[in-house]
This record gives structure tokens, sequence and C-alpha cells, in this order.
């Protein structure tokens, strides 16, 4: 979650405040006109003052200070502690109850990193990345796109695509146990076709189904996002095109796909943060991770291994080892997607 | 620019102050185990937590009640145990915050050595009546609930002994014959169930959860073993026991259900004995009330690889913990047998149906089980109960089982001597440890 404040913030900021209601043309002008004033703020040596140790605006601080606050009381200490947790041998004990808790060095590491169980939860996030994220932006990008084009039943579709993001997942998973059971909707309307084993027991279909689900689940949510970004491209830019003889398909990849850049960065980390964060999913939809730890991921395991077996240490390990794997897939995908869009 | 830099950097040094004294804090604990002692005899106003079974609550509030009456000064003050994805877990993490109750009267006996180890419980020897107390009350059976240092942090409270329900419409539908069913060994259970399947009785014939949590096997492997193996828990001596051929003979009859779809892989979302999806179901006594109006039922003990004349089955009990939290431990030892007297157990047998560990039941109810007649069965079945090893990782071994259990019998991905050999070793292991 912090990531998302940072990844986003700097890069994208305002976009959702402005909504899709805002209406278009306004905010074309936006980007350029901020960086202009940047440049020019930089371009302005300031002026010696006397040292003030709470800066220029002391006020600022204390503005500032309930988030900040925030943060550190509820992000930075719990992962400093996690961290902490994860090199020592660790229970929780009950207030007044003195125990040792000696250093073991990266001890939990090398035995949460060397259980098969986990091993294979990683495995299956990879899998469930491979097909969620392209699955999301692709799927979100198209359909913002058509939602932002047609004039008719607007709302109901927006409304539609939002739904199963507002609801809460155990009460749509129901929904989906039907749909995809033995005896579901979905092998009923596919008679002989359909997989046998069934899609949620079948250690490949396993996952694959997890991570549709989750794309419906999460759709609305980034429609949204992008709907938002999609303002931002100023109309001119379609006109000209179609001027020069561009076809929809030659406006939508050369205008709309590098317009909403920044949008498919945070689209992007967003999705790969609620997948490494999978927990919901193989709890409910496939009874803890089945079949067989097909669908298990390291999210599972930690509550498997840190609350249900007592054994916070080893579970904060797998939890600081989660921390990097998402940094560093965020970073080369900030790499990929996000190409050089800060120069131009 | 400069500005930006400075509260940036003073902002860090916060944040490194905060961990720093976050990391302090972990290092020290608290003292103050003195006071103890003296916890152990005082007297006061207590709280206690009991399960949100509608059952129980109506039993609780009244023993509540009648307490309260008689003891205006030591007054107990009772609620549901507080929702969260488990009463084990709502109670762990009472434990670590120190707001744990006094009593709990749904201490699941798996929970127990984890409790113990985080300091939360109340040795209940530490009374000088409490060892002879529980001796007194349920007998031999007491020693499987000892812990491994030998002292006993939970009260044996009662049971549900598990045992093979029947749907006696399906079976007439099936043309088997509803009076005496053929069940009295796996091979007859495995019979029946392809005749229920075959003959479009019913969808399956049982279907006990298949999904991955570790109490699990504890309504499908493990009253079955207990049957075949004469009352052997799953580890005795610190060494697992499953890995052998009464382990295995049921692992195959598991194997076999599930092969030919006798059985379902998936998680029913509801009761299907209920709901007469399956024609057999796992349960203990509380699911007579449930199935009353429902189901047309019967009942069997567990079968075993030979038939027997008195089986042993999975006992399914909860017990009541005194945690360490509590300041008046005296008077909540008082509750504790005042809960347990011979009135208040009769009062909870005859409006849960579940059976308080005493020893004798039978004769000592005798008043009720005539009139009660379906309830005469567990109780006697409830003298002859197997319950889960108290050893230290016994969820984590039980996770051990269950993942070799789905891996071999249910989806049938490794051979069950391959996964029996494999969780055995690694449950070795963990019960060793310290």
């Amino acid at each position: 979650m912090s990531l998302r404040s940072a990844g986003g913030a700097s890069r994208w900021d305002g976009a959702p405040a402005t909504g899709p209601e805002a209406g278009a043309p306004p905010s074309a002008g936006q980007q350029p006109a901020g960086r202009k004033l940047l440049r020019r703020k930089s371009g302005h040596p300031e002026i010696k003052q006397k040292f003030r140790p709470l800066g220029k605006q002391p006020l600022g601080l204390l503005f500032s200070a309930p988030y900040v606050i925030f943060i550190l009381g509820v992000l930075a200490y719990p992962l400093g502690y996690a961290v902490w947790i994860s090199f020592h041998q660790f229970y929780f004990t009950a207030p007044g109850v003195q125990v040792a808790r000696p250093f073991v060095g990266i001890g939990n590491y090398i035995t949460v990193l060397s259980d098969p169980a986990v091993q294979r939860s990683f495995v299956n996030i990879l899998v469930f990345m491979v097909i969620n994220v392209p699955l999301t932006v692709g799927l979100s990008l198209i359909l913002a796109n058509a939602l932002n084009r047609i004039t008719r039943l607007k709302t109901f579709f927006r409304v539609s695509y939002y739904v199963p993001y507002v609801t809460a997942s155990v009460a749509v998973i129901g929904v989906w146990l039907f749909l995809f059971q033995q005896n579901g909707l979905i092998n009923s309307l596919l008679g002989p076709l359909a997989p046998n084993p069934s899609w949620l027991v079948n250690s490949w279909l396993a996952m694959p189904t997890v991570a549709l689900y989750v794309t419906w689940k999460q759709l609305g949510f980034f429609i949204l996002l992008y709907l938002a970004a999609l303002q931002n491209i100023p109309d001119e830019l379609y006109e000209s095109a179609s001027v020069d003889g561009g076809n929809k398909w030659v406006q939508f990849w050369n205008i709309t796909v590098p317009g909403v850049r920044s949008a498919s960065v945070l689209v992007t980390l967003l999705a790969t943060i609620t997948g490494a964060n999978l927990f919901t999913e193989p709890y409910l939809l496939t009874g803890g991770g089945g079949p067989d730890g097909a669908s298990s991921s390291p999210v599972f395991l930690m509550y498997q291994k840190g609350i249900l077996q007592g054994n916070p240490d080893v579970a904060a390990a797998l939890g600081v080892v989660l921390v990097i794997g998402v940094l560093l897939i965020a970073l080369i995908q900030n790499r990929l997607v996000g190409g050089k869009s800060g120069e131009e | 620019m400069k500005r930006t830099t400075s509260s940036v950097r003073i902002l860090s040094m916060a944040a490194i102050a905060v961990l720093g004294a976050g990391l302090a804090a972990c290092g020290g604990g608290g003292g103050g185990s003195s006071s103890a002692s003296s916890a152990i005899t005082a007297k006061g106003p207590i709280k206690i937590w009991y399960s949100n079974n509608e059952f129980e609550v109506k039993w609780g509030k009244e023993m509540v009640a009648a307490w309260n009456q008689a003891h205006p000064d030591q007054l107990v003050d009772a609620q549901e145990i507080p929702a969260g994805k488990s009463s084990e877990e709502t109670i762990g993490a009472a434990i670590t915050a120190g707001n744990a109750p006094c009593l709990v009267f749904n201490t699941a006996p798996v929970a127990v050595p984890q409790f113990q180890k985080q300091g939360g419980l109340v040795a209940l020897d530490s009374f000088p009546d409490g060892a002879q107390y529980i001796k007194d009350r349920t007998g031999d059976l007491a020693d499987q609930y000892k812990s491994t240092d030998g002292k006993l942090y939970q009260l044996p409270w009662k049971s549900n002994p598990v045992v093979l329900f029947y749907n006696k419409d399906l079976f007439a539908k099936a043309g088997l014959d509803p009076a005496n069913p053929k069940l009295g060994t796996e091979s007859e259970l495995l019979d029946t169930a392809r005749t229920l399947v075959k003959s479009g009785a019913a969808q399956k014939a049982i279907w006990p959860s298949p999904a991955g949590d570790y109490f699990q096997s504890w309504f499908d492997f493990y009253p079955f073993y207990a049957a075949n193996s004469k009352g052997t828990q799953l580890i005795k001596d610190g060494k697992a026991t499953f890995d052998d051929d009464q382990g295995k003979q049921v692992a195959s009859m598991f194997a076999t259900l599930y092969k030919e779809n006798l059985a379902s892989k998936e998680v029913y979302q509801g009761d299907s004995f209920a709901e007469g999806k399956a024609a057999m179901a796992l349960a203990g006594p509380w699911a007579i009330a449930s199935y009353k109006d429902k189901v047309n039922w019967g009942s069997v003990p567990i079968p075993a690889t030979e038939k027997q004349d008195k089986s042993y089955t999975f006992s399914d009990a909860k017990n009541i913990g005194l945690y360490s939290a509590c300041k008046n431990q005296g008077t909540a030892w008082e509750v504790l047998k005042f809960a347990t007297s011979k009135d208040e157990d009769g009062k909870l047998l005859s409006e849960t149906g579940q059976m308080p560990m005493r020893k004798d039941l039978p004769a000592a109810y005798a008043d009720y089980f005539t009139a009660n007649p379906l309830y005469k069965d567990f109780a006697d079945q409830a003298s002859r109960t197997v319950e889960v090893p108290n050893v230290t990782n016994s969820v984590q071994i039980w996770q051990a089982f269950r993942d070799a259990w789905n891996k071999s019998v249910i989806f049938a991905n490794q051979s069950i001597d391959d996964a029996f050999k494999g969780a055995a070793d690694k449950i070795n292991q963990l019960a060793a440890q310290k």
C-alpha cells in the first residue's frame, strides 16, 4: 500500500481527483504548465537566509504530522519489527512472560525458503501474475476506452464494472463457486468439454481460475483509473490523426496507449501488489490453497505459519522476502512500462 | 530545494528514532511474575467466554446466573468468544495482548500446547485440589490431556465422539436395509457406498471436507484410524504412529472413495448430509439436534478393517482453560468446579446433547439416557475416545499430516506409502522440538 503513494503520486498525481466527470479539455494543458513552473522555480537560486531547523514553513510539518505519524506507526514500525522478528527465534507471549529470543541469523530464511510448499506458492503467484497483470492492463484499457466513447448506457456500464470491486470478496466467491464447481453452470454449458477434474480441483486450472476471478473482480477499479487518464488526452490529437488518415486502431495504438502510459505504470504496479498479496481467494475459493497446494500463496502460508502454527519468526522471514520480491518486480515493471516517460 | 532536504532529513531521523525505540522495546520483557502466586488464591469478579453455539450459550447463561445469585461478591461477567476466523486465533491474540478472560469454555485441545508455550495458561495442578478434582471427575481418560511437562493446563470438559451417521431414506431408496446397514467394516462401507451412488440414490456416498485445513483430518482419517488401531493416538511416545498397516488401510479406503467418485474432491457449501447430497456423514452427538427435523438418520460406530464390539473414535472434545491474565484465579477455579459439577454437567448434557467427560457417564445420568435413547450409544462411545496428542507444534503436525493426506489420498499426486513416510518423518522431527 505504501507503494501506491510512493510510486504513484509523483508521476500521476491529481488525475483521480479530476475524475471522469470533470470534463476533458481544461485538463489538457496541465502537465506542460506544471513542468514549466517547476523549471522556473529551480532556475532561480534561493536567497540566502538564516538557518531554520524546521524549514521555511514550520506549520507545514504540523499539517503533515498526522499522516507521517500514521505511516510511521502503522507501516514503518511494524515493517521494522517484522524484519527484527525474522532474524530471531520469536513467538508471541503473554505480557510479562520472559523467554529467550536468540538471534538466529538467516536461519528463518533458510527454513522458509527450503520449504517446498513455499517454493510452490511463489511459482503459483508467478503463474497468477503472468495471467492477471497483462489481462488486467489489456482489458481495463480496452474497456475504459470503449466506455469513454459510448454515449448511451454509460452509467449502467460503469456501475456494472465497478460492482464486483466494491462487493465483499467473500460474497462474490459464492457466485464463482456456483459457476465453476463440478456441477456448476460453466461445466453444464461446456458439457463434454468440461475439464476433468473440474476447474477448482484441477492442479493446472486452479491458479488460472483464481487469476481470472481476481482480474474480473478488480477490473472496475482499474477501468476507473484509465478512464481518468483518458480525460487527459486532448481531443485535438485524435482529430489531427483522423485528418492524417489514421484509422481507429492507429489512433488507439499511437495516441491512447502512450497517452495513458503513466496510468499503465500504476495499474501494473497495483495489479502486481494485489497478486503478491493474494490471500482471500486461495483461502475461500479453493479451500485453503487446494488442490494439493496448487493455488496456495505466500501470504496464505504466512497466515498458516504465523497465526495458526505459532511461528511468527518464519512467517516474518517469508514476509520480508515477499516485500523485497515485490519491490524488485515493481522496479523492473517501472523500467519496462514506464520507459523514459519522465523526459518526453 | 534546501527546504525539502532538511525536512526530509528530520523526518528520516524521526523515523529511525521510532524504529530504534521499537527494536529496543522488543528486547526487554516485563517483570511481575511474583504476583502469579498470589493470583492463585485471589477472589473477586471474573470474566469468562463461552462458545457461540446457541445451545451452549443457553447453558452458559443459566450457569452464570446460578453462580452470580449465590456469589454476589464474585460476579461472573460472561460473553460469547469474540468473532474471528477461529476461536483459537481470537484466544491467541487475547493472550498476547494480555486481555484474555479467566476461563474459556471452548478451548481446543490442539491449541493448548501453543497457549501453554505462550505463557497464557495456568496449570490446574497449581490449585491444591486441582489434580485430584480432575482425576475424580474424568478418570483415566484425563491422562490424554496432560502436557509434556506432566501438568494439566486444561480441564477435560465435554466430548463429541464422532460416529457414522447415515440417511435411512436414501439407504432405502438405494435398496439397502436402513435398519441394519452393512457398515460393519471398511470393505462393507465401500460396497455400500458404491451401491448408494450407482443406484442414483445419492450424489455422493460421503462428503467429508477435502479442504486443506489442519483440523479436517479429525473428521475423515482420525476417527477411522482410532477404530482401526484400537485407540492409538497420532503420536505415541514422541513418534508418529500412523505410518503402519492400520493407518494405510484407512488411507486406501478413502483413496478408493475419491477415485471412484463416491466422495467429492470439492468443498460443499453447506451441510451435504442435511441437504441429502451425501448419504453418510461423520459427526458427534451435537448433530442430533440439527439433523432432527431434516434427515431420517441412523448411526453406527466407525467401522474398522474387522468387525469390532467396542470400537474407538475421535473425541472432538472442547475443554476449559484458565488463563494467566486472570487476576482472581481463586474465584476462576471455584467457578470452574461449579460449572463442571454433577448438577451442571447434567444440565449441559440435557441442553446441548454433548457428553460431559465424566467417568461412568451412562450410570451417572441413567434417567436422562433412558428418556433419550438416541444419546445412549454416544455416552457409551464417550468412554472410548482418542484425543489429539498433546505435543509441541501440534497444529504444525496436523498440517503436515493434512498436506500429505491431500497429496496422496484425495488428489493422488503421490503414493500413500511415500506420503505417509514423508509426513511421519516430518512429524517426528516437529514433535522432538522443544
